[in-house]
Protein backbone atom coordinates (compact mmCIF):
# COMPACT_ATOMS: atom_id res chain seq x y z
CA UNK A 1 0.00 0.00 0.00
CA UNK A 2 1.35 3.39 -0.91
CA UNK A 3 1.61 5.90 1.83
CA UNK A 4 0.73 9.52 1.26
CA UNK A 5 1.52 11.41 4.44
CA UNK A 6 -1.19 13.95 5.12
CA UNK A 7 -2.51 13.39 1.66
CA UNK A 8 0.19 15.59 0.23
CA UNK A 9 1.68 13.75 -2.66
CA UNK A 10 3.72 16.55 -4.14
CA UNK A 11 6.21 18.86 -2.52
CA UNK A 12 5.01 21.50 -4.97
CA UNK A 13 1.83 21.74 -2.95
CA UNK A 14 3.80 23.29 -0.10
CA UNK A 15 4.88 26.75 -1.16
CA UNK A 16 8.20 27.94 0.16
CA UNK A 17 9.61 24.47 0.67
CA UNK A 18 12.63 23.26 -1.24
CA UNK A 19 12.11 20.22 -3.42
CA UNK A 20 12.34 16.83 -1.74
CA UNK A 21 13.86 15.04 -4.67
CA UNK A 22 17.55 14.57 -5.03
CA UNK A 23 19.16 16.75 -7.65
CA UNK A 24 21.72 15.39 -10.06
CA UNK A 25 25.28 15.49 -8.91
CA UNK A 26 24.67 16.41 -5.31
CA UNK A 27 25.99 14.27 -2.47
CA UNK A 28 23.61 11.93 -0.68
CA UNK A 29 23.46 13.99 2.48
CA UNK A 30 22.11 17.04 0.66
CA UNK A 31 18.67 15.48 0.42
CA UNK A 32 19.03 14.44 4.06
CA UNK A 33 19.64 18.05 5.01
CA UNK A 34 16.51 19.18 3.21
CA UNK A 35 14.56 16.33 4.77
CA UNK A 36 15.76 17.33 8.21
CA UNK A 37 14.41 20.82 7.62
CA UNK A 38 11.20 19.68 5.94
CA UNK A 39 10.45 17.10 8.60
CA UNK A 40 10.37 19.83 11.24
CA UNK A 41 8.27 22.06 8.99
CA UNK A 42 5.79 19.22 8.59
CA UNK A 43 5.45 18.62 12.34
CA UNK A 44 2.34 20.05 13.96
CA UNK A 45 3.18 22.89 16.31
CA UNK A 46 3.78 21.51 19.81
CA UNK A 47 1.55 22.47 22.72
CA UNK A 48 4.23 24.83 23.97
CA UNK A 49 3.14 27.19 21.18
CA UNK A 50 -0.41 27.49 22.50
CA UNK A 51 0.37 30.53 24.62
CA UNK A 52 2.06 32.25 21.72
CA UNK A 53 -0.85 31.57 19.41
CA UNK A 54 -3.28 32.86 22.04
CA UNK A 55 -1.17 35.95 22.52
CA UNK A 56 -1.13 36.65 18.80
CA UNK A 57 -4.85 36.12 18.62
CA UNK A 58 -5.62 38.50 21.45
CA UNK A 59 -3.02 41.10 20.72
CA UNK A 60 -5.26 43.58 18.95
CA UNK A 61 -8.51 42.87 20.73
CA UNK A 62 -7.66 44.54 24.00
CA UNK B 1 -13.59 52.86 13.66
CA UNK B 2 -11.75 55.18 11.30
CA UNK B 3 -10.75 54.08 7.83
CA UNK B 4 -7.13 54.29 8.89
CA UNK B 5 -7.49 52.00 11.90
CA UNK B 6 -9.58 49.60 9.84
CA UNK B 7 -6.83 49.27 7.27
CA UNK B 8 -4.31 48.91 10.08
CA UNK B 9 -6.41 46.13 11.52
CA UNK B 10 -6.49 44.39 8.17
CA UNK B 11 -2.74 44.77 7.80
CA UNK B 12 -2.29 43.18 11.23
CA UNK B 13 -4.52 40.31 10.17
CA UNK B 14 -2.48 39.71 7.04
CA UNK B 15 0.73 39.92 9.00
CA UNK B 16 -0.53 37.51 11.64
CA UNK B 17 -1.59 35.00 9.03
CA UNK B 18 1.76 35.15 7.30
CA UNK B 19 3.63 34.96 10.59
CA UNK B 20 1.71 31.87 11.65
CA UNK B 21 2.57 30.24 8.35
CA UNK B 22 6.23 30.97 8.98
CA UNK B 23 6.33 29.40 12.46
CA UNK B 24 7.11 25.85 11.25
CA UNK B 25 10.01 27.24 9.21
CA UNK B 26 11.32 29.18 12.17
CA UNK B 27 11.30 25.96 14.21
CA UNK B 28 13.15 24.11 11.46
CA UNK B 29 15.78 26.81 11.02
CA UNK B 30 16.29 27.15 14.77
CA UNK B 31 16.57 23.38 15.15
CA UNK B 32 19.31 23.29 12.55
CA UNK B 33 21.13 26.23 14.09
CA UNK B 34 21.02 25.12 17.70
CA UNK B 35 20.61 21.35 17.44
CA UNK B 36 18.38 21.45 20.52
CA UNK B 37 14.65 20.97 19.91
CA UNK B 38 13.38 22.65 23.09
CA UNK B 39 15.71 25.60 22.77
CA UNK B 40 14.85 25.86 19.07
CA UNK B 41 11.16 26.12 19.92
CA UNK B 42 11.94 28.86 22.44
CA UNK B 43 13.91 30.71 19.78
CA UNK B 44 11.09 30.36 17.27
CA UNK B 45 8.54 31.70 19.75
CA UNK B 46 10.72 34.60 20.85
CA UNK B 47 11.31 35.42 17.22
CA UNK B 48 7.58 35.44 16.51
CA UNK B 49 7.02 37.86 19.40
CA UNK B 50 9.82 40.11 18.16
CA UNK B 51 8.45 39.99 14.62
CA UNK B 52 4.97 40.85 15.82
CA UNK B 53 6.28 43.76 17.86
CA UNK B 54 8.26 45.01 14.86
CA UNK B 55 5.50 44.40 12.31
CA UNK B 56 5.41 48.09 11.34
CA UNK B 57 8.84 47.61 9.84
CA UNK B 58 7.79 44.74 7.60
CA UNK B 59 6.95 45.61 4.02
CA UNK B 60 3.91 43.59 2.95
CA UNK B 61 4.56 41.47 -0.10
CA UNK B 62 8.24 40.97 0.68
CA UNK B 63 9.68 37.71 1.96
CA UNK B 64 8.30 37.08 5.46
CA UNK B 65 10.37 33.94 5.87
CA UNK B 66 13.61 35.79 5.10
CA UNK B 67 12.60 38.69 7.33
CA UNK B 68 11.82 36.51 10.31
CA UNK B 69 14.89 34.31 9.77
CA UNK B 70 17.07 37.40 10.06
CA UNK B 71 15.37 38.22 13.37
CA UNK B 72 15.85 34.67 14.59
CA UNK B 73 19.54 34.41 13.73
CA UNK B 74 20.30 37.81 15.26
CA UNK B 75 18.47 36.80 18.41
CA UNK B 76 20.28 33.46 18.49
CA UNK B 77 23.70 35.07 18.05
CA UNK B 78 23.09 37.65 20.73
CA UNK B 79 21.98 34.86 23.08
CA UNK B 80 25.18 32.99 22.30
CA UNK B 81 27.30 36.05 22.97
CA UNK B 82 25.43 36.81 26.17
CA UNK B 83 25.91 33.29 27.46
CA UNK B 84 29.55 33.38 26.55
CA UNK B 85 30.07 36.64 28.39
CA UNK B 86 28.11 35.66 31.43
CA UNK B 87 29.35 32.17 32.05
CA UNK B 88 32.03 31.43 29.51
CA UNK B 89 30.38 28.03 29.38
CA UNK B 90 29.47 28.06 25.76
CA UNK B 91 32.15 25.57 24.83
CA UNK B 92 30.94 23.43 27.68
CA UNK B 93 27.42 23.55 26.32
CA UNK B 94 28.65 22.39 22.95
CA UNK B 95 30.54 19.61 24.66
CA UNK B 96 27.47 18.50 26.56
CA UNK B 97 25.44 18.39 23.39
CA UNK B 98 27.98 16.35 21.50
CA UNK B 99 28.69 13.98 24.35
CA UNK B 100 24.99 13.54 24.91
CA UNK B 101 24.69 12.53 21.27
CA UNK B 102 27.54 10.07 21.53
CA UNK B 103 26.54 8.52 24.84
CA UNK B 104 22.79 8.35 24.89
CA UNK B 105 21.11 5.53 23.12
CA UNK B 106 17.64 6.62 24.05
CA UNK B 107 16.41 10.02 25.09
CA UNK B 108 17.55 12.79 22.83
CA UNK B 109 18.38 11.29 19.49
CA UNK B 110 20.39 13.28 17.01
CA UNK B 111 20.62 11.98 13.52
CA UNK B 112 24.01 11.74 11.83
CA UNK B 113 22.99 14.79 9.86
CA UNK B 114 22.25 16.85 12.96
CA UNK B 115 25.39 15.66 14.68
CA UNK B 116 27.43 16.61 11.61
CA UNK B 117 25.81 20.06 11.48
CA UNK B 118 26.82 20.66 15.07
CA UNK B 119 30.44 20.07 14.16
CA UNK B 120 30.41 23.03 11.77
CA UNK B 121 31.31 26.55 12.79
CA UNK B 122 28.07 28.47 13.49
CA UNK B 123 28.46 30.69 10.42
CA UNK B 124 28.88 27.71 8.14
CA UNK B 125 26.04 25.85 9.80
CA UNK B 126 23.80 28.84 9.28
CA UNK B 127 24.91 29.20 5.66
CA UNK B 128 24.20 25.61 4.72
CA UNK B 129 20.89 25.68 6.62
CA UNK B 130 19.75 28.74 4.69
CA UNK B 131 20.88 27.67 1.23
CA UNK B 132 20.98 23.89 1.42
CA UNK B 133 17.98 23.28 3.66
CA UNK B 134 15.86 26.42 3.52
CA UNK B 135 16.17 26.86 -0.22
CA UNK B 136 17.23 30.51 -0.12
CA UNK B 137 19.38 31.99 -2.88
CA UNK B 138 22.90 33.09 -1.99
CA UNK B 139 21.70 36.68 -2.25
CA UNK B 140 18.79 36.14 0.13
CA UNK B 141 20.96 34.17 2.54
CA UNK B 142 23.60 36.88 2.50
CA UNK B 143 20.98 39.46 3.37
CA UNK B 144 19.62 37.32 6.21
CA UNK B 145 23.11 36.72 7.60
CA UNK B 146 24.13 40.34 6.97
CA UNK B 147 27.23 39.46 4.96
CA UNK B 148 28.52 39.83 1.41
CA UNK B 149 27.24 37.40 -1.21
CA UNK B 150 30.79 36.17 -1.81
CA UNK B 151 31.20 35.47 1.89
CA UNK B 152 27.97 33.48 1.89
CA UNK B 153 29.08 31.45 -1.13
CA UNK B 154 32.36 30.68 0.55
CA UNK B 155 30.69 29.66 3.81
CA UNK B 156 28.31 27.34 1.99
CA UNK B 157 31.15 25.80 0.00
CA UNK B 158 33.19 25.19 3.15
CA UNK B 159 30.20 23.79 4.98
CA UNK B 160 29.49 21.41 2.11
CA UNK B 161 33.08 20.26 1.98
CA UNK B 162 33.04 19.59 5.71
CA UNK B 163 29.74 17.74 5.57
CA UNK B 164 31.11 15.69 2.69
CA UNK B 165 34.06 14.77 4.79
CA UNK B 166 32.07 14.01 7.93
CA UNK B 167 29.12 12.20 6.41
CA UNK B 168 30.71 10.35 3.55
CA UNK B 169 33.32 8.80 5.76
CA UNK B 170 32.61 5.18 6.60
CA UNK B 171 31.35 4.85 10.14
CA UNK B 172 34.41 3.79 12.04
CA UNK B 173 34.06 2.95 15.75
CA UNK B 174 37.66 3.90 16.40
CA UNK B 175 37.21 7.26 14.73
CA UNK B 176 34.08 7.84 16.78
CA UNK B 177 35.95 6.97 19.95
CA UNK B 178 38.72 9.36 18.97
CA UNK B 179 36.20 12.07 18.28
CA UNK B 180 34.54 11.56 21.64
CA UNK B 181 37.91 11.67 23.35
CA UNK B 182 38.78 14.84 21.48
CA UNK B 183 35.49 16.40 22.44
CA UNK B 184 36.02 15.50 26.09
CA UNK B 185 39.53 16.90 26.15
CA UNK B 186 38.38 20.08 24.48
CA UNK B 187 40.47 19.60 21.36
CA UNK B 188 37.47 19.46 19.12
CA UNK B 189 35.95 22.64 20.36
CA UNK B 190 37.49 25.29 18.15
CA UNK B 191 35.58 24.00 15.17
CA UNK B 192 32.38 24.39 17.10
CA UNK B 193 33.26 27.88 18.23
CA UNK B 194 32.93 31.01 16.19
CA UNK B 195 34.69 30.66 12.87
CA UNK B 196 38.15 32.20 12.81
CA UNK B 197 37.35 34.53 15.70
CA UNK B 198 37.73 31.67 18.15
CA UNK B 199 41.24 31.14 16.86
CA UNK B 200 42.02 34.81 17.17
CA UNK B 201 40.20 35.48 20.37
CA UNK B 202 42.53 36.11 23.23
CA UNK B 203 41.79 36.60 26.86
CA UNK B 204 42.87 40.14 27.54
CA UNK B 205 43.81 41.56 30.91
Amino acid sequence: MLSHPNGQGRSGSRPGLPPLTRKDGEPGWAAGLRNLYNSVVDEPLPDSFDDLLKKLDESDDG
Amino acid sequence: MTAESASGHQADEEFRKELLGTLPHLRAFARGLSGRPDYADDLAQETAIKAWTARERYTPGTNMRAWTFAILRNHYLSELRRNRRQTDLDDGAVERMLVMDADQEGGLHLSDMEAALLQLAPERREAVMLVGAGGFTYEEAAEIADCAVGTMKSRVARARAELNRILNAEPDPQALARRKAAIRSGAGLTRSGTESSSAHRRETG
